[in-house]
């Protein structure tokens, strides 16, 4: 039946292109700075840049626009993505291949609307889905800041996208299915606090681009809010982040998110793979009020439905028998027979959510993997685990992922051999 | 109603109360079982023991794994500072470093350097006299017709390095040499401009990184490993890695 899914992806690609013309207005002019409503002077208040350059960590901007090893927020690299990859620009204040020649108005327009300094819709890589609710005051704080930082020359190379995606104008469709334009609206229902944290989780934070499934058009639907999914092309699990029954992090107090998002870890878990970049870059250098105000409304997440009880695709008793034994050999010294970890040092594996959820891809990666716990102010020297990838066959990491999925609290299903051995291939970046 | 909504509805309170306490001792009773973890740097850094070896010994039978132990520390220091840049390409050491702050890999780099243990000789491929001759005089003559220095006039005269940024290369396996001059030319091995040894890989040939691989290989060990005094050789090329900017020979 594969030639029918491709007709059908086919058909819906030509009408998503024809609803791209139908949509998209064409071009438009940029505002240069000299025409601006925001003169140079305000932009120069050094309270401003401060201000901005703690929103700009806040999004951890960074973390796409600085290439490994390259010069801070100058672009230089692409993200893959299932559709092909997109270059990350430089957003340093060059004027030949930064934003040394655009306005307020212009970064406004890409921020909260998507379009770049002439218009053209900017492809989602940019998280706008979710900056659009970033209040113009924050904008303009961060746009000083960007202005403020050391100009670098360096051009962004272009697209290398697969037709149709290759055409612009087919974003229109994709914004009419995803895109909802607006600022952050309070409501007046709920604390000072709350407002803050669903300010911080819903806009700059972005937390929905990776803890929401992206459906086949690489967008999440408006109504998924925060229930955990895959991240394309990295493989890694994202968490559903609801505290409450049958949530990713169920059991999970404010005071855990606290520690996890100040210090890379928590009585709970740890975070690893990107969320250890997220920890190291961003969420640590946060104040305590608004991590506070981000666990507030994180808890407040409503409980989930309770995921069927999946048959295991298998009959694993051997598999498991044969996880203990590499468990006991080589995990139980830190970890603990009993799965609880050593408070502070090593996570319990024990109603650990990276461990249980839905896919088994984080365990499986995190034991082939193993590294370092986040590196932050409060954990500077931080242990490790070590990686098996070189130790241990993909039917003994099988096993043992298996083994720790389904003991103790654990209720989650097996994994396969063949999946270790998919993502023992996985690039790590 | 369901089980547990039942059993908590029934339950009395002085049954809670004797669970909770119960529940509490068994929390005690857990935290007395839980591992014994030392706080040492060497417990702390499991990540890089696990391959490198507790002492930084490596993996001298398969050559794999390169020894850590004795090599200099700025020199250390700065492979897992070019892995966090990209300019070295091993995904496991990328992922492994790529958070670690100046400081922690300084600490790391000076445990491996401080480590003392004997080296092991490593398997050597079947190699002729005359490929061993060749690789021998790359060692200490180099090949001025092709512009290739002497392995010692950077490396020591006795080729186990050089204080503060050179590696020794006595005792290497050959597996481990061979392959480090290969990535040399692809690019998976780079460090800071000028990379001096780049150049010099890609003025060898490839029966010569098999005859230098061979010959350091085979070396009789000195008597003393360890790397020579800071400043005791003058680099015939400019390296980034010792603060040289380009413009200099």
């Amino acid at each position: 039946m594969k030639w029918l899914r491709r007709l059908l992806l086919l058909i819906a690609v030509l009408l998503l292109l024809l609803l791209g013309r139908l949509f998209f207005g064409g071009g438009h002019q940029p505002t240069s700075p000299a025409m601006s409503k925001v003169t140079a002077a305000p932009l120069h208040d050094p309270a401003l840049i401060a201000r901005g350059e703690y929103l700009v960590t806040v999004g951890d901007c960074a973390g796409c626009h600085t290439a490994q090893g390259g010069a801070a927020f100058a672009g230089g690299r692409s993200l893959a993505t299932p559709f092909g990859n997109i270059p990350v620009p430089n957003i340093t204040p060059d004027r030949d291949t930064g934003l040394g020649n655009w306005s307020f108005e212009d970064f406004w327009q890409a921020l909260h609307d998507g379009k770049g300094r002439h218009g053209e819709l900017l492809y989602p890589a940019f998280s706008y889905t979710s900056y659009t609710k970033v209040t113009h005051d924050d904008a303009l704080a961060m746009f000083a800041y960007l202005q403020s930082l050391p100009s670098v020359h360096l051009p962004s190379t272009a697209p290398t996208l697969e037709f149709p995606y290759s055409v612009r104008n087919s974003l229109a469709a994709w914004r009419a299915l995803y895109f909802k334009e607006g600022v952050f609206k309070p409501d007046p229902n709920q604390s000072a606090q709350w407002n803050r944290g669903a300010y911080l989780v819903q806009g700059l934070g972005h937390c929905n681009e990776c803890h929401a499934a992206r459906d086949s058009l690489g967008g999440t639907p408006q109504d998924v809010h925060l229930t955990g999914g895959q991240i394309p092309q990295q493989n890694w699990y994202a968490p559903d982040l609801s505290t409450r029954q049958n949530g990713g992090l169920q059991g999970w107090s404010e005071q855990d998110i606290v520690d996890l998002l100040k210090t890379g870890q928590s009585s709970k878990g740890v975070a690893f793979g990107p969320m250890a970049d997220v920890v190291t870059s961003s969420t640590q250098h946060m104040s305590g009020d608004d991590l506070r105000a981000m666990a507030t409304y994180l808890g407040s997440l409503p409980a989930r439905p309770s995921a069927p009880a999946e048959p295991s695709p298998f009959n694993a008793t051997t598999l498991v028998q044969q996880g203990e034994k590499v468990y006991t050999q080589h995990c139980a010294d830190c970890h603990g027979k009993d799965g609880n970890g050593v408070a502070g040092i090593y996570p319990p594996l024990n109603g650990n959510s990276s461990v249980t959820e839905p896919s088994g891809i984080n365990a499986t990666r995190a034991v082939l993997l193993g590294g370092f716990a986040p590196l932050t102010a409060a954990n500077p020297r931080p242990y490790s685990m070590p990686p098996f990838a070189q130790k241990l066959s993909d039917g003994e990491v099988a096993a043992v992922v298996s083994y720790i999925r389904g003991s103790w609290a654990n209720k989650a299903p097996a994994v396969l051999e063949r999946d270790v051995s998919k993502y023992r291939q996985t690039p790590v970046d | 109603m369901n089980t547990n909504a039942r059993l908590r509805f029934a339950m009395p309170i002085g049954a809670a109360v004797l669970l909770a306490a119960t529940m509490l001792f068994a929390t005690a009773a857990n935290a007395a079982d839980a591992p014994k973890i030392s706080d040492t740097l060497q417990q702390r850094i499991v990540a890089c023991t696990t391959c490198h070896g507790v002492h930084g010994e490596g993996t001298p039978g398969s050559g794999y794994f390169p020894r850590l132990a004795g090599k200099p520390a700025a020199y250390l220091a700065r492979q897992m500072q070019d892995f966090q840049n990209g300019l070295r390409k091993y995904a496991p050491m990328e992922y492994t470093v790529r958070q670690l702050s100046p400081a922690y890999m300084q600490e790391i780099a000076e445990y491996f350097a401080a480590q003392q243990v004997p080296y092991s000789r490593s398997p050597l491929p079947p190699v002729s006299a005359a490929t061993l001759q060749r690789g021998e005089q790359l060692v200490s003559k180099g090949d001025p017709a092709r512009k290739i220095p002497a392995c010692a006039s950077c490396h020591g005269s006795q080729l186990t390095g050089v204080q503060p940024s050179t590696p020794g290369l006595v005792g290497l396996p050959y597996d481990y040499l061979s392959a480090q001059l290969g990535s040399w030319r692809t690019h998976t091995r780079g460090t800071v401009a000028p990379d001096c040894m780049a150049v010099i890989a890609n003025r060898l040939g490839d029966s010569d990184i098999t005859a230098v691989a061979a010959a350091l290989a085979s070396r009789q060990l000195p008597d003393d490993t360890h790397a020579q005094a800071a400043g005791s050789v003058t680099p015939p090329l400019p390296c980034g890695v010792l603060g040289a900017t380009g413009d200099g020979t």
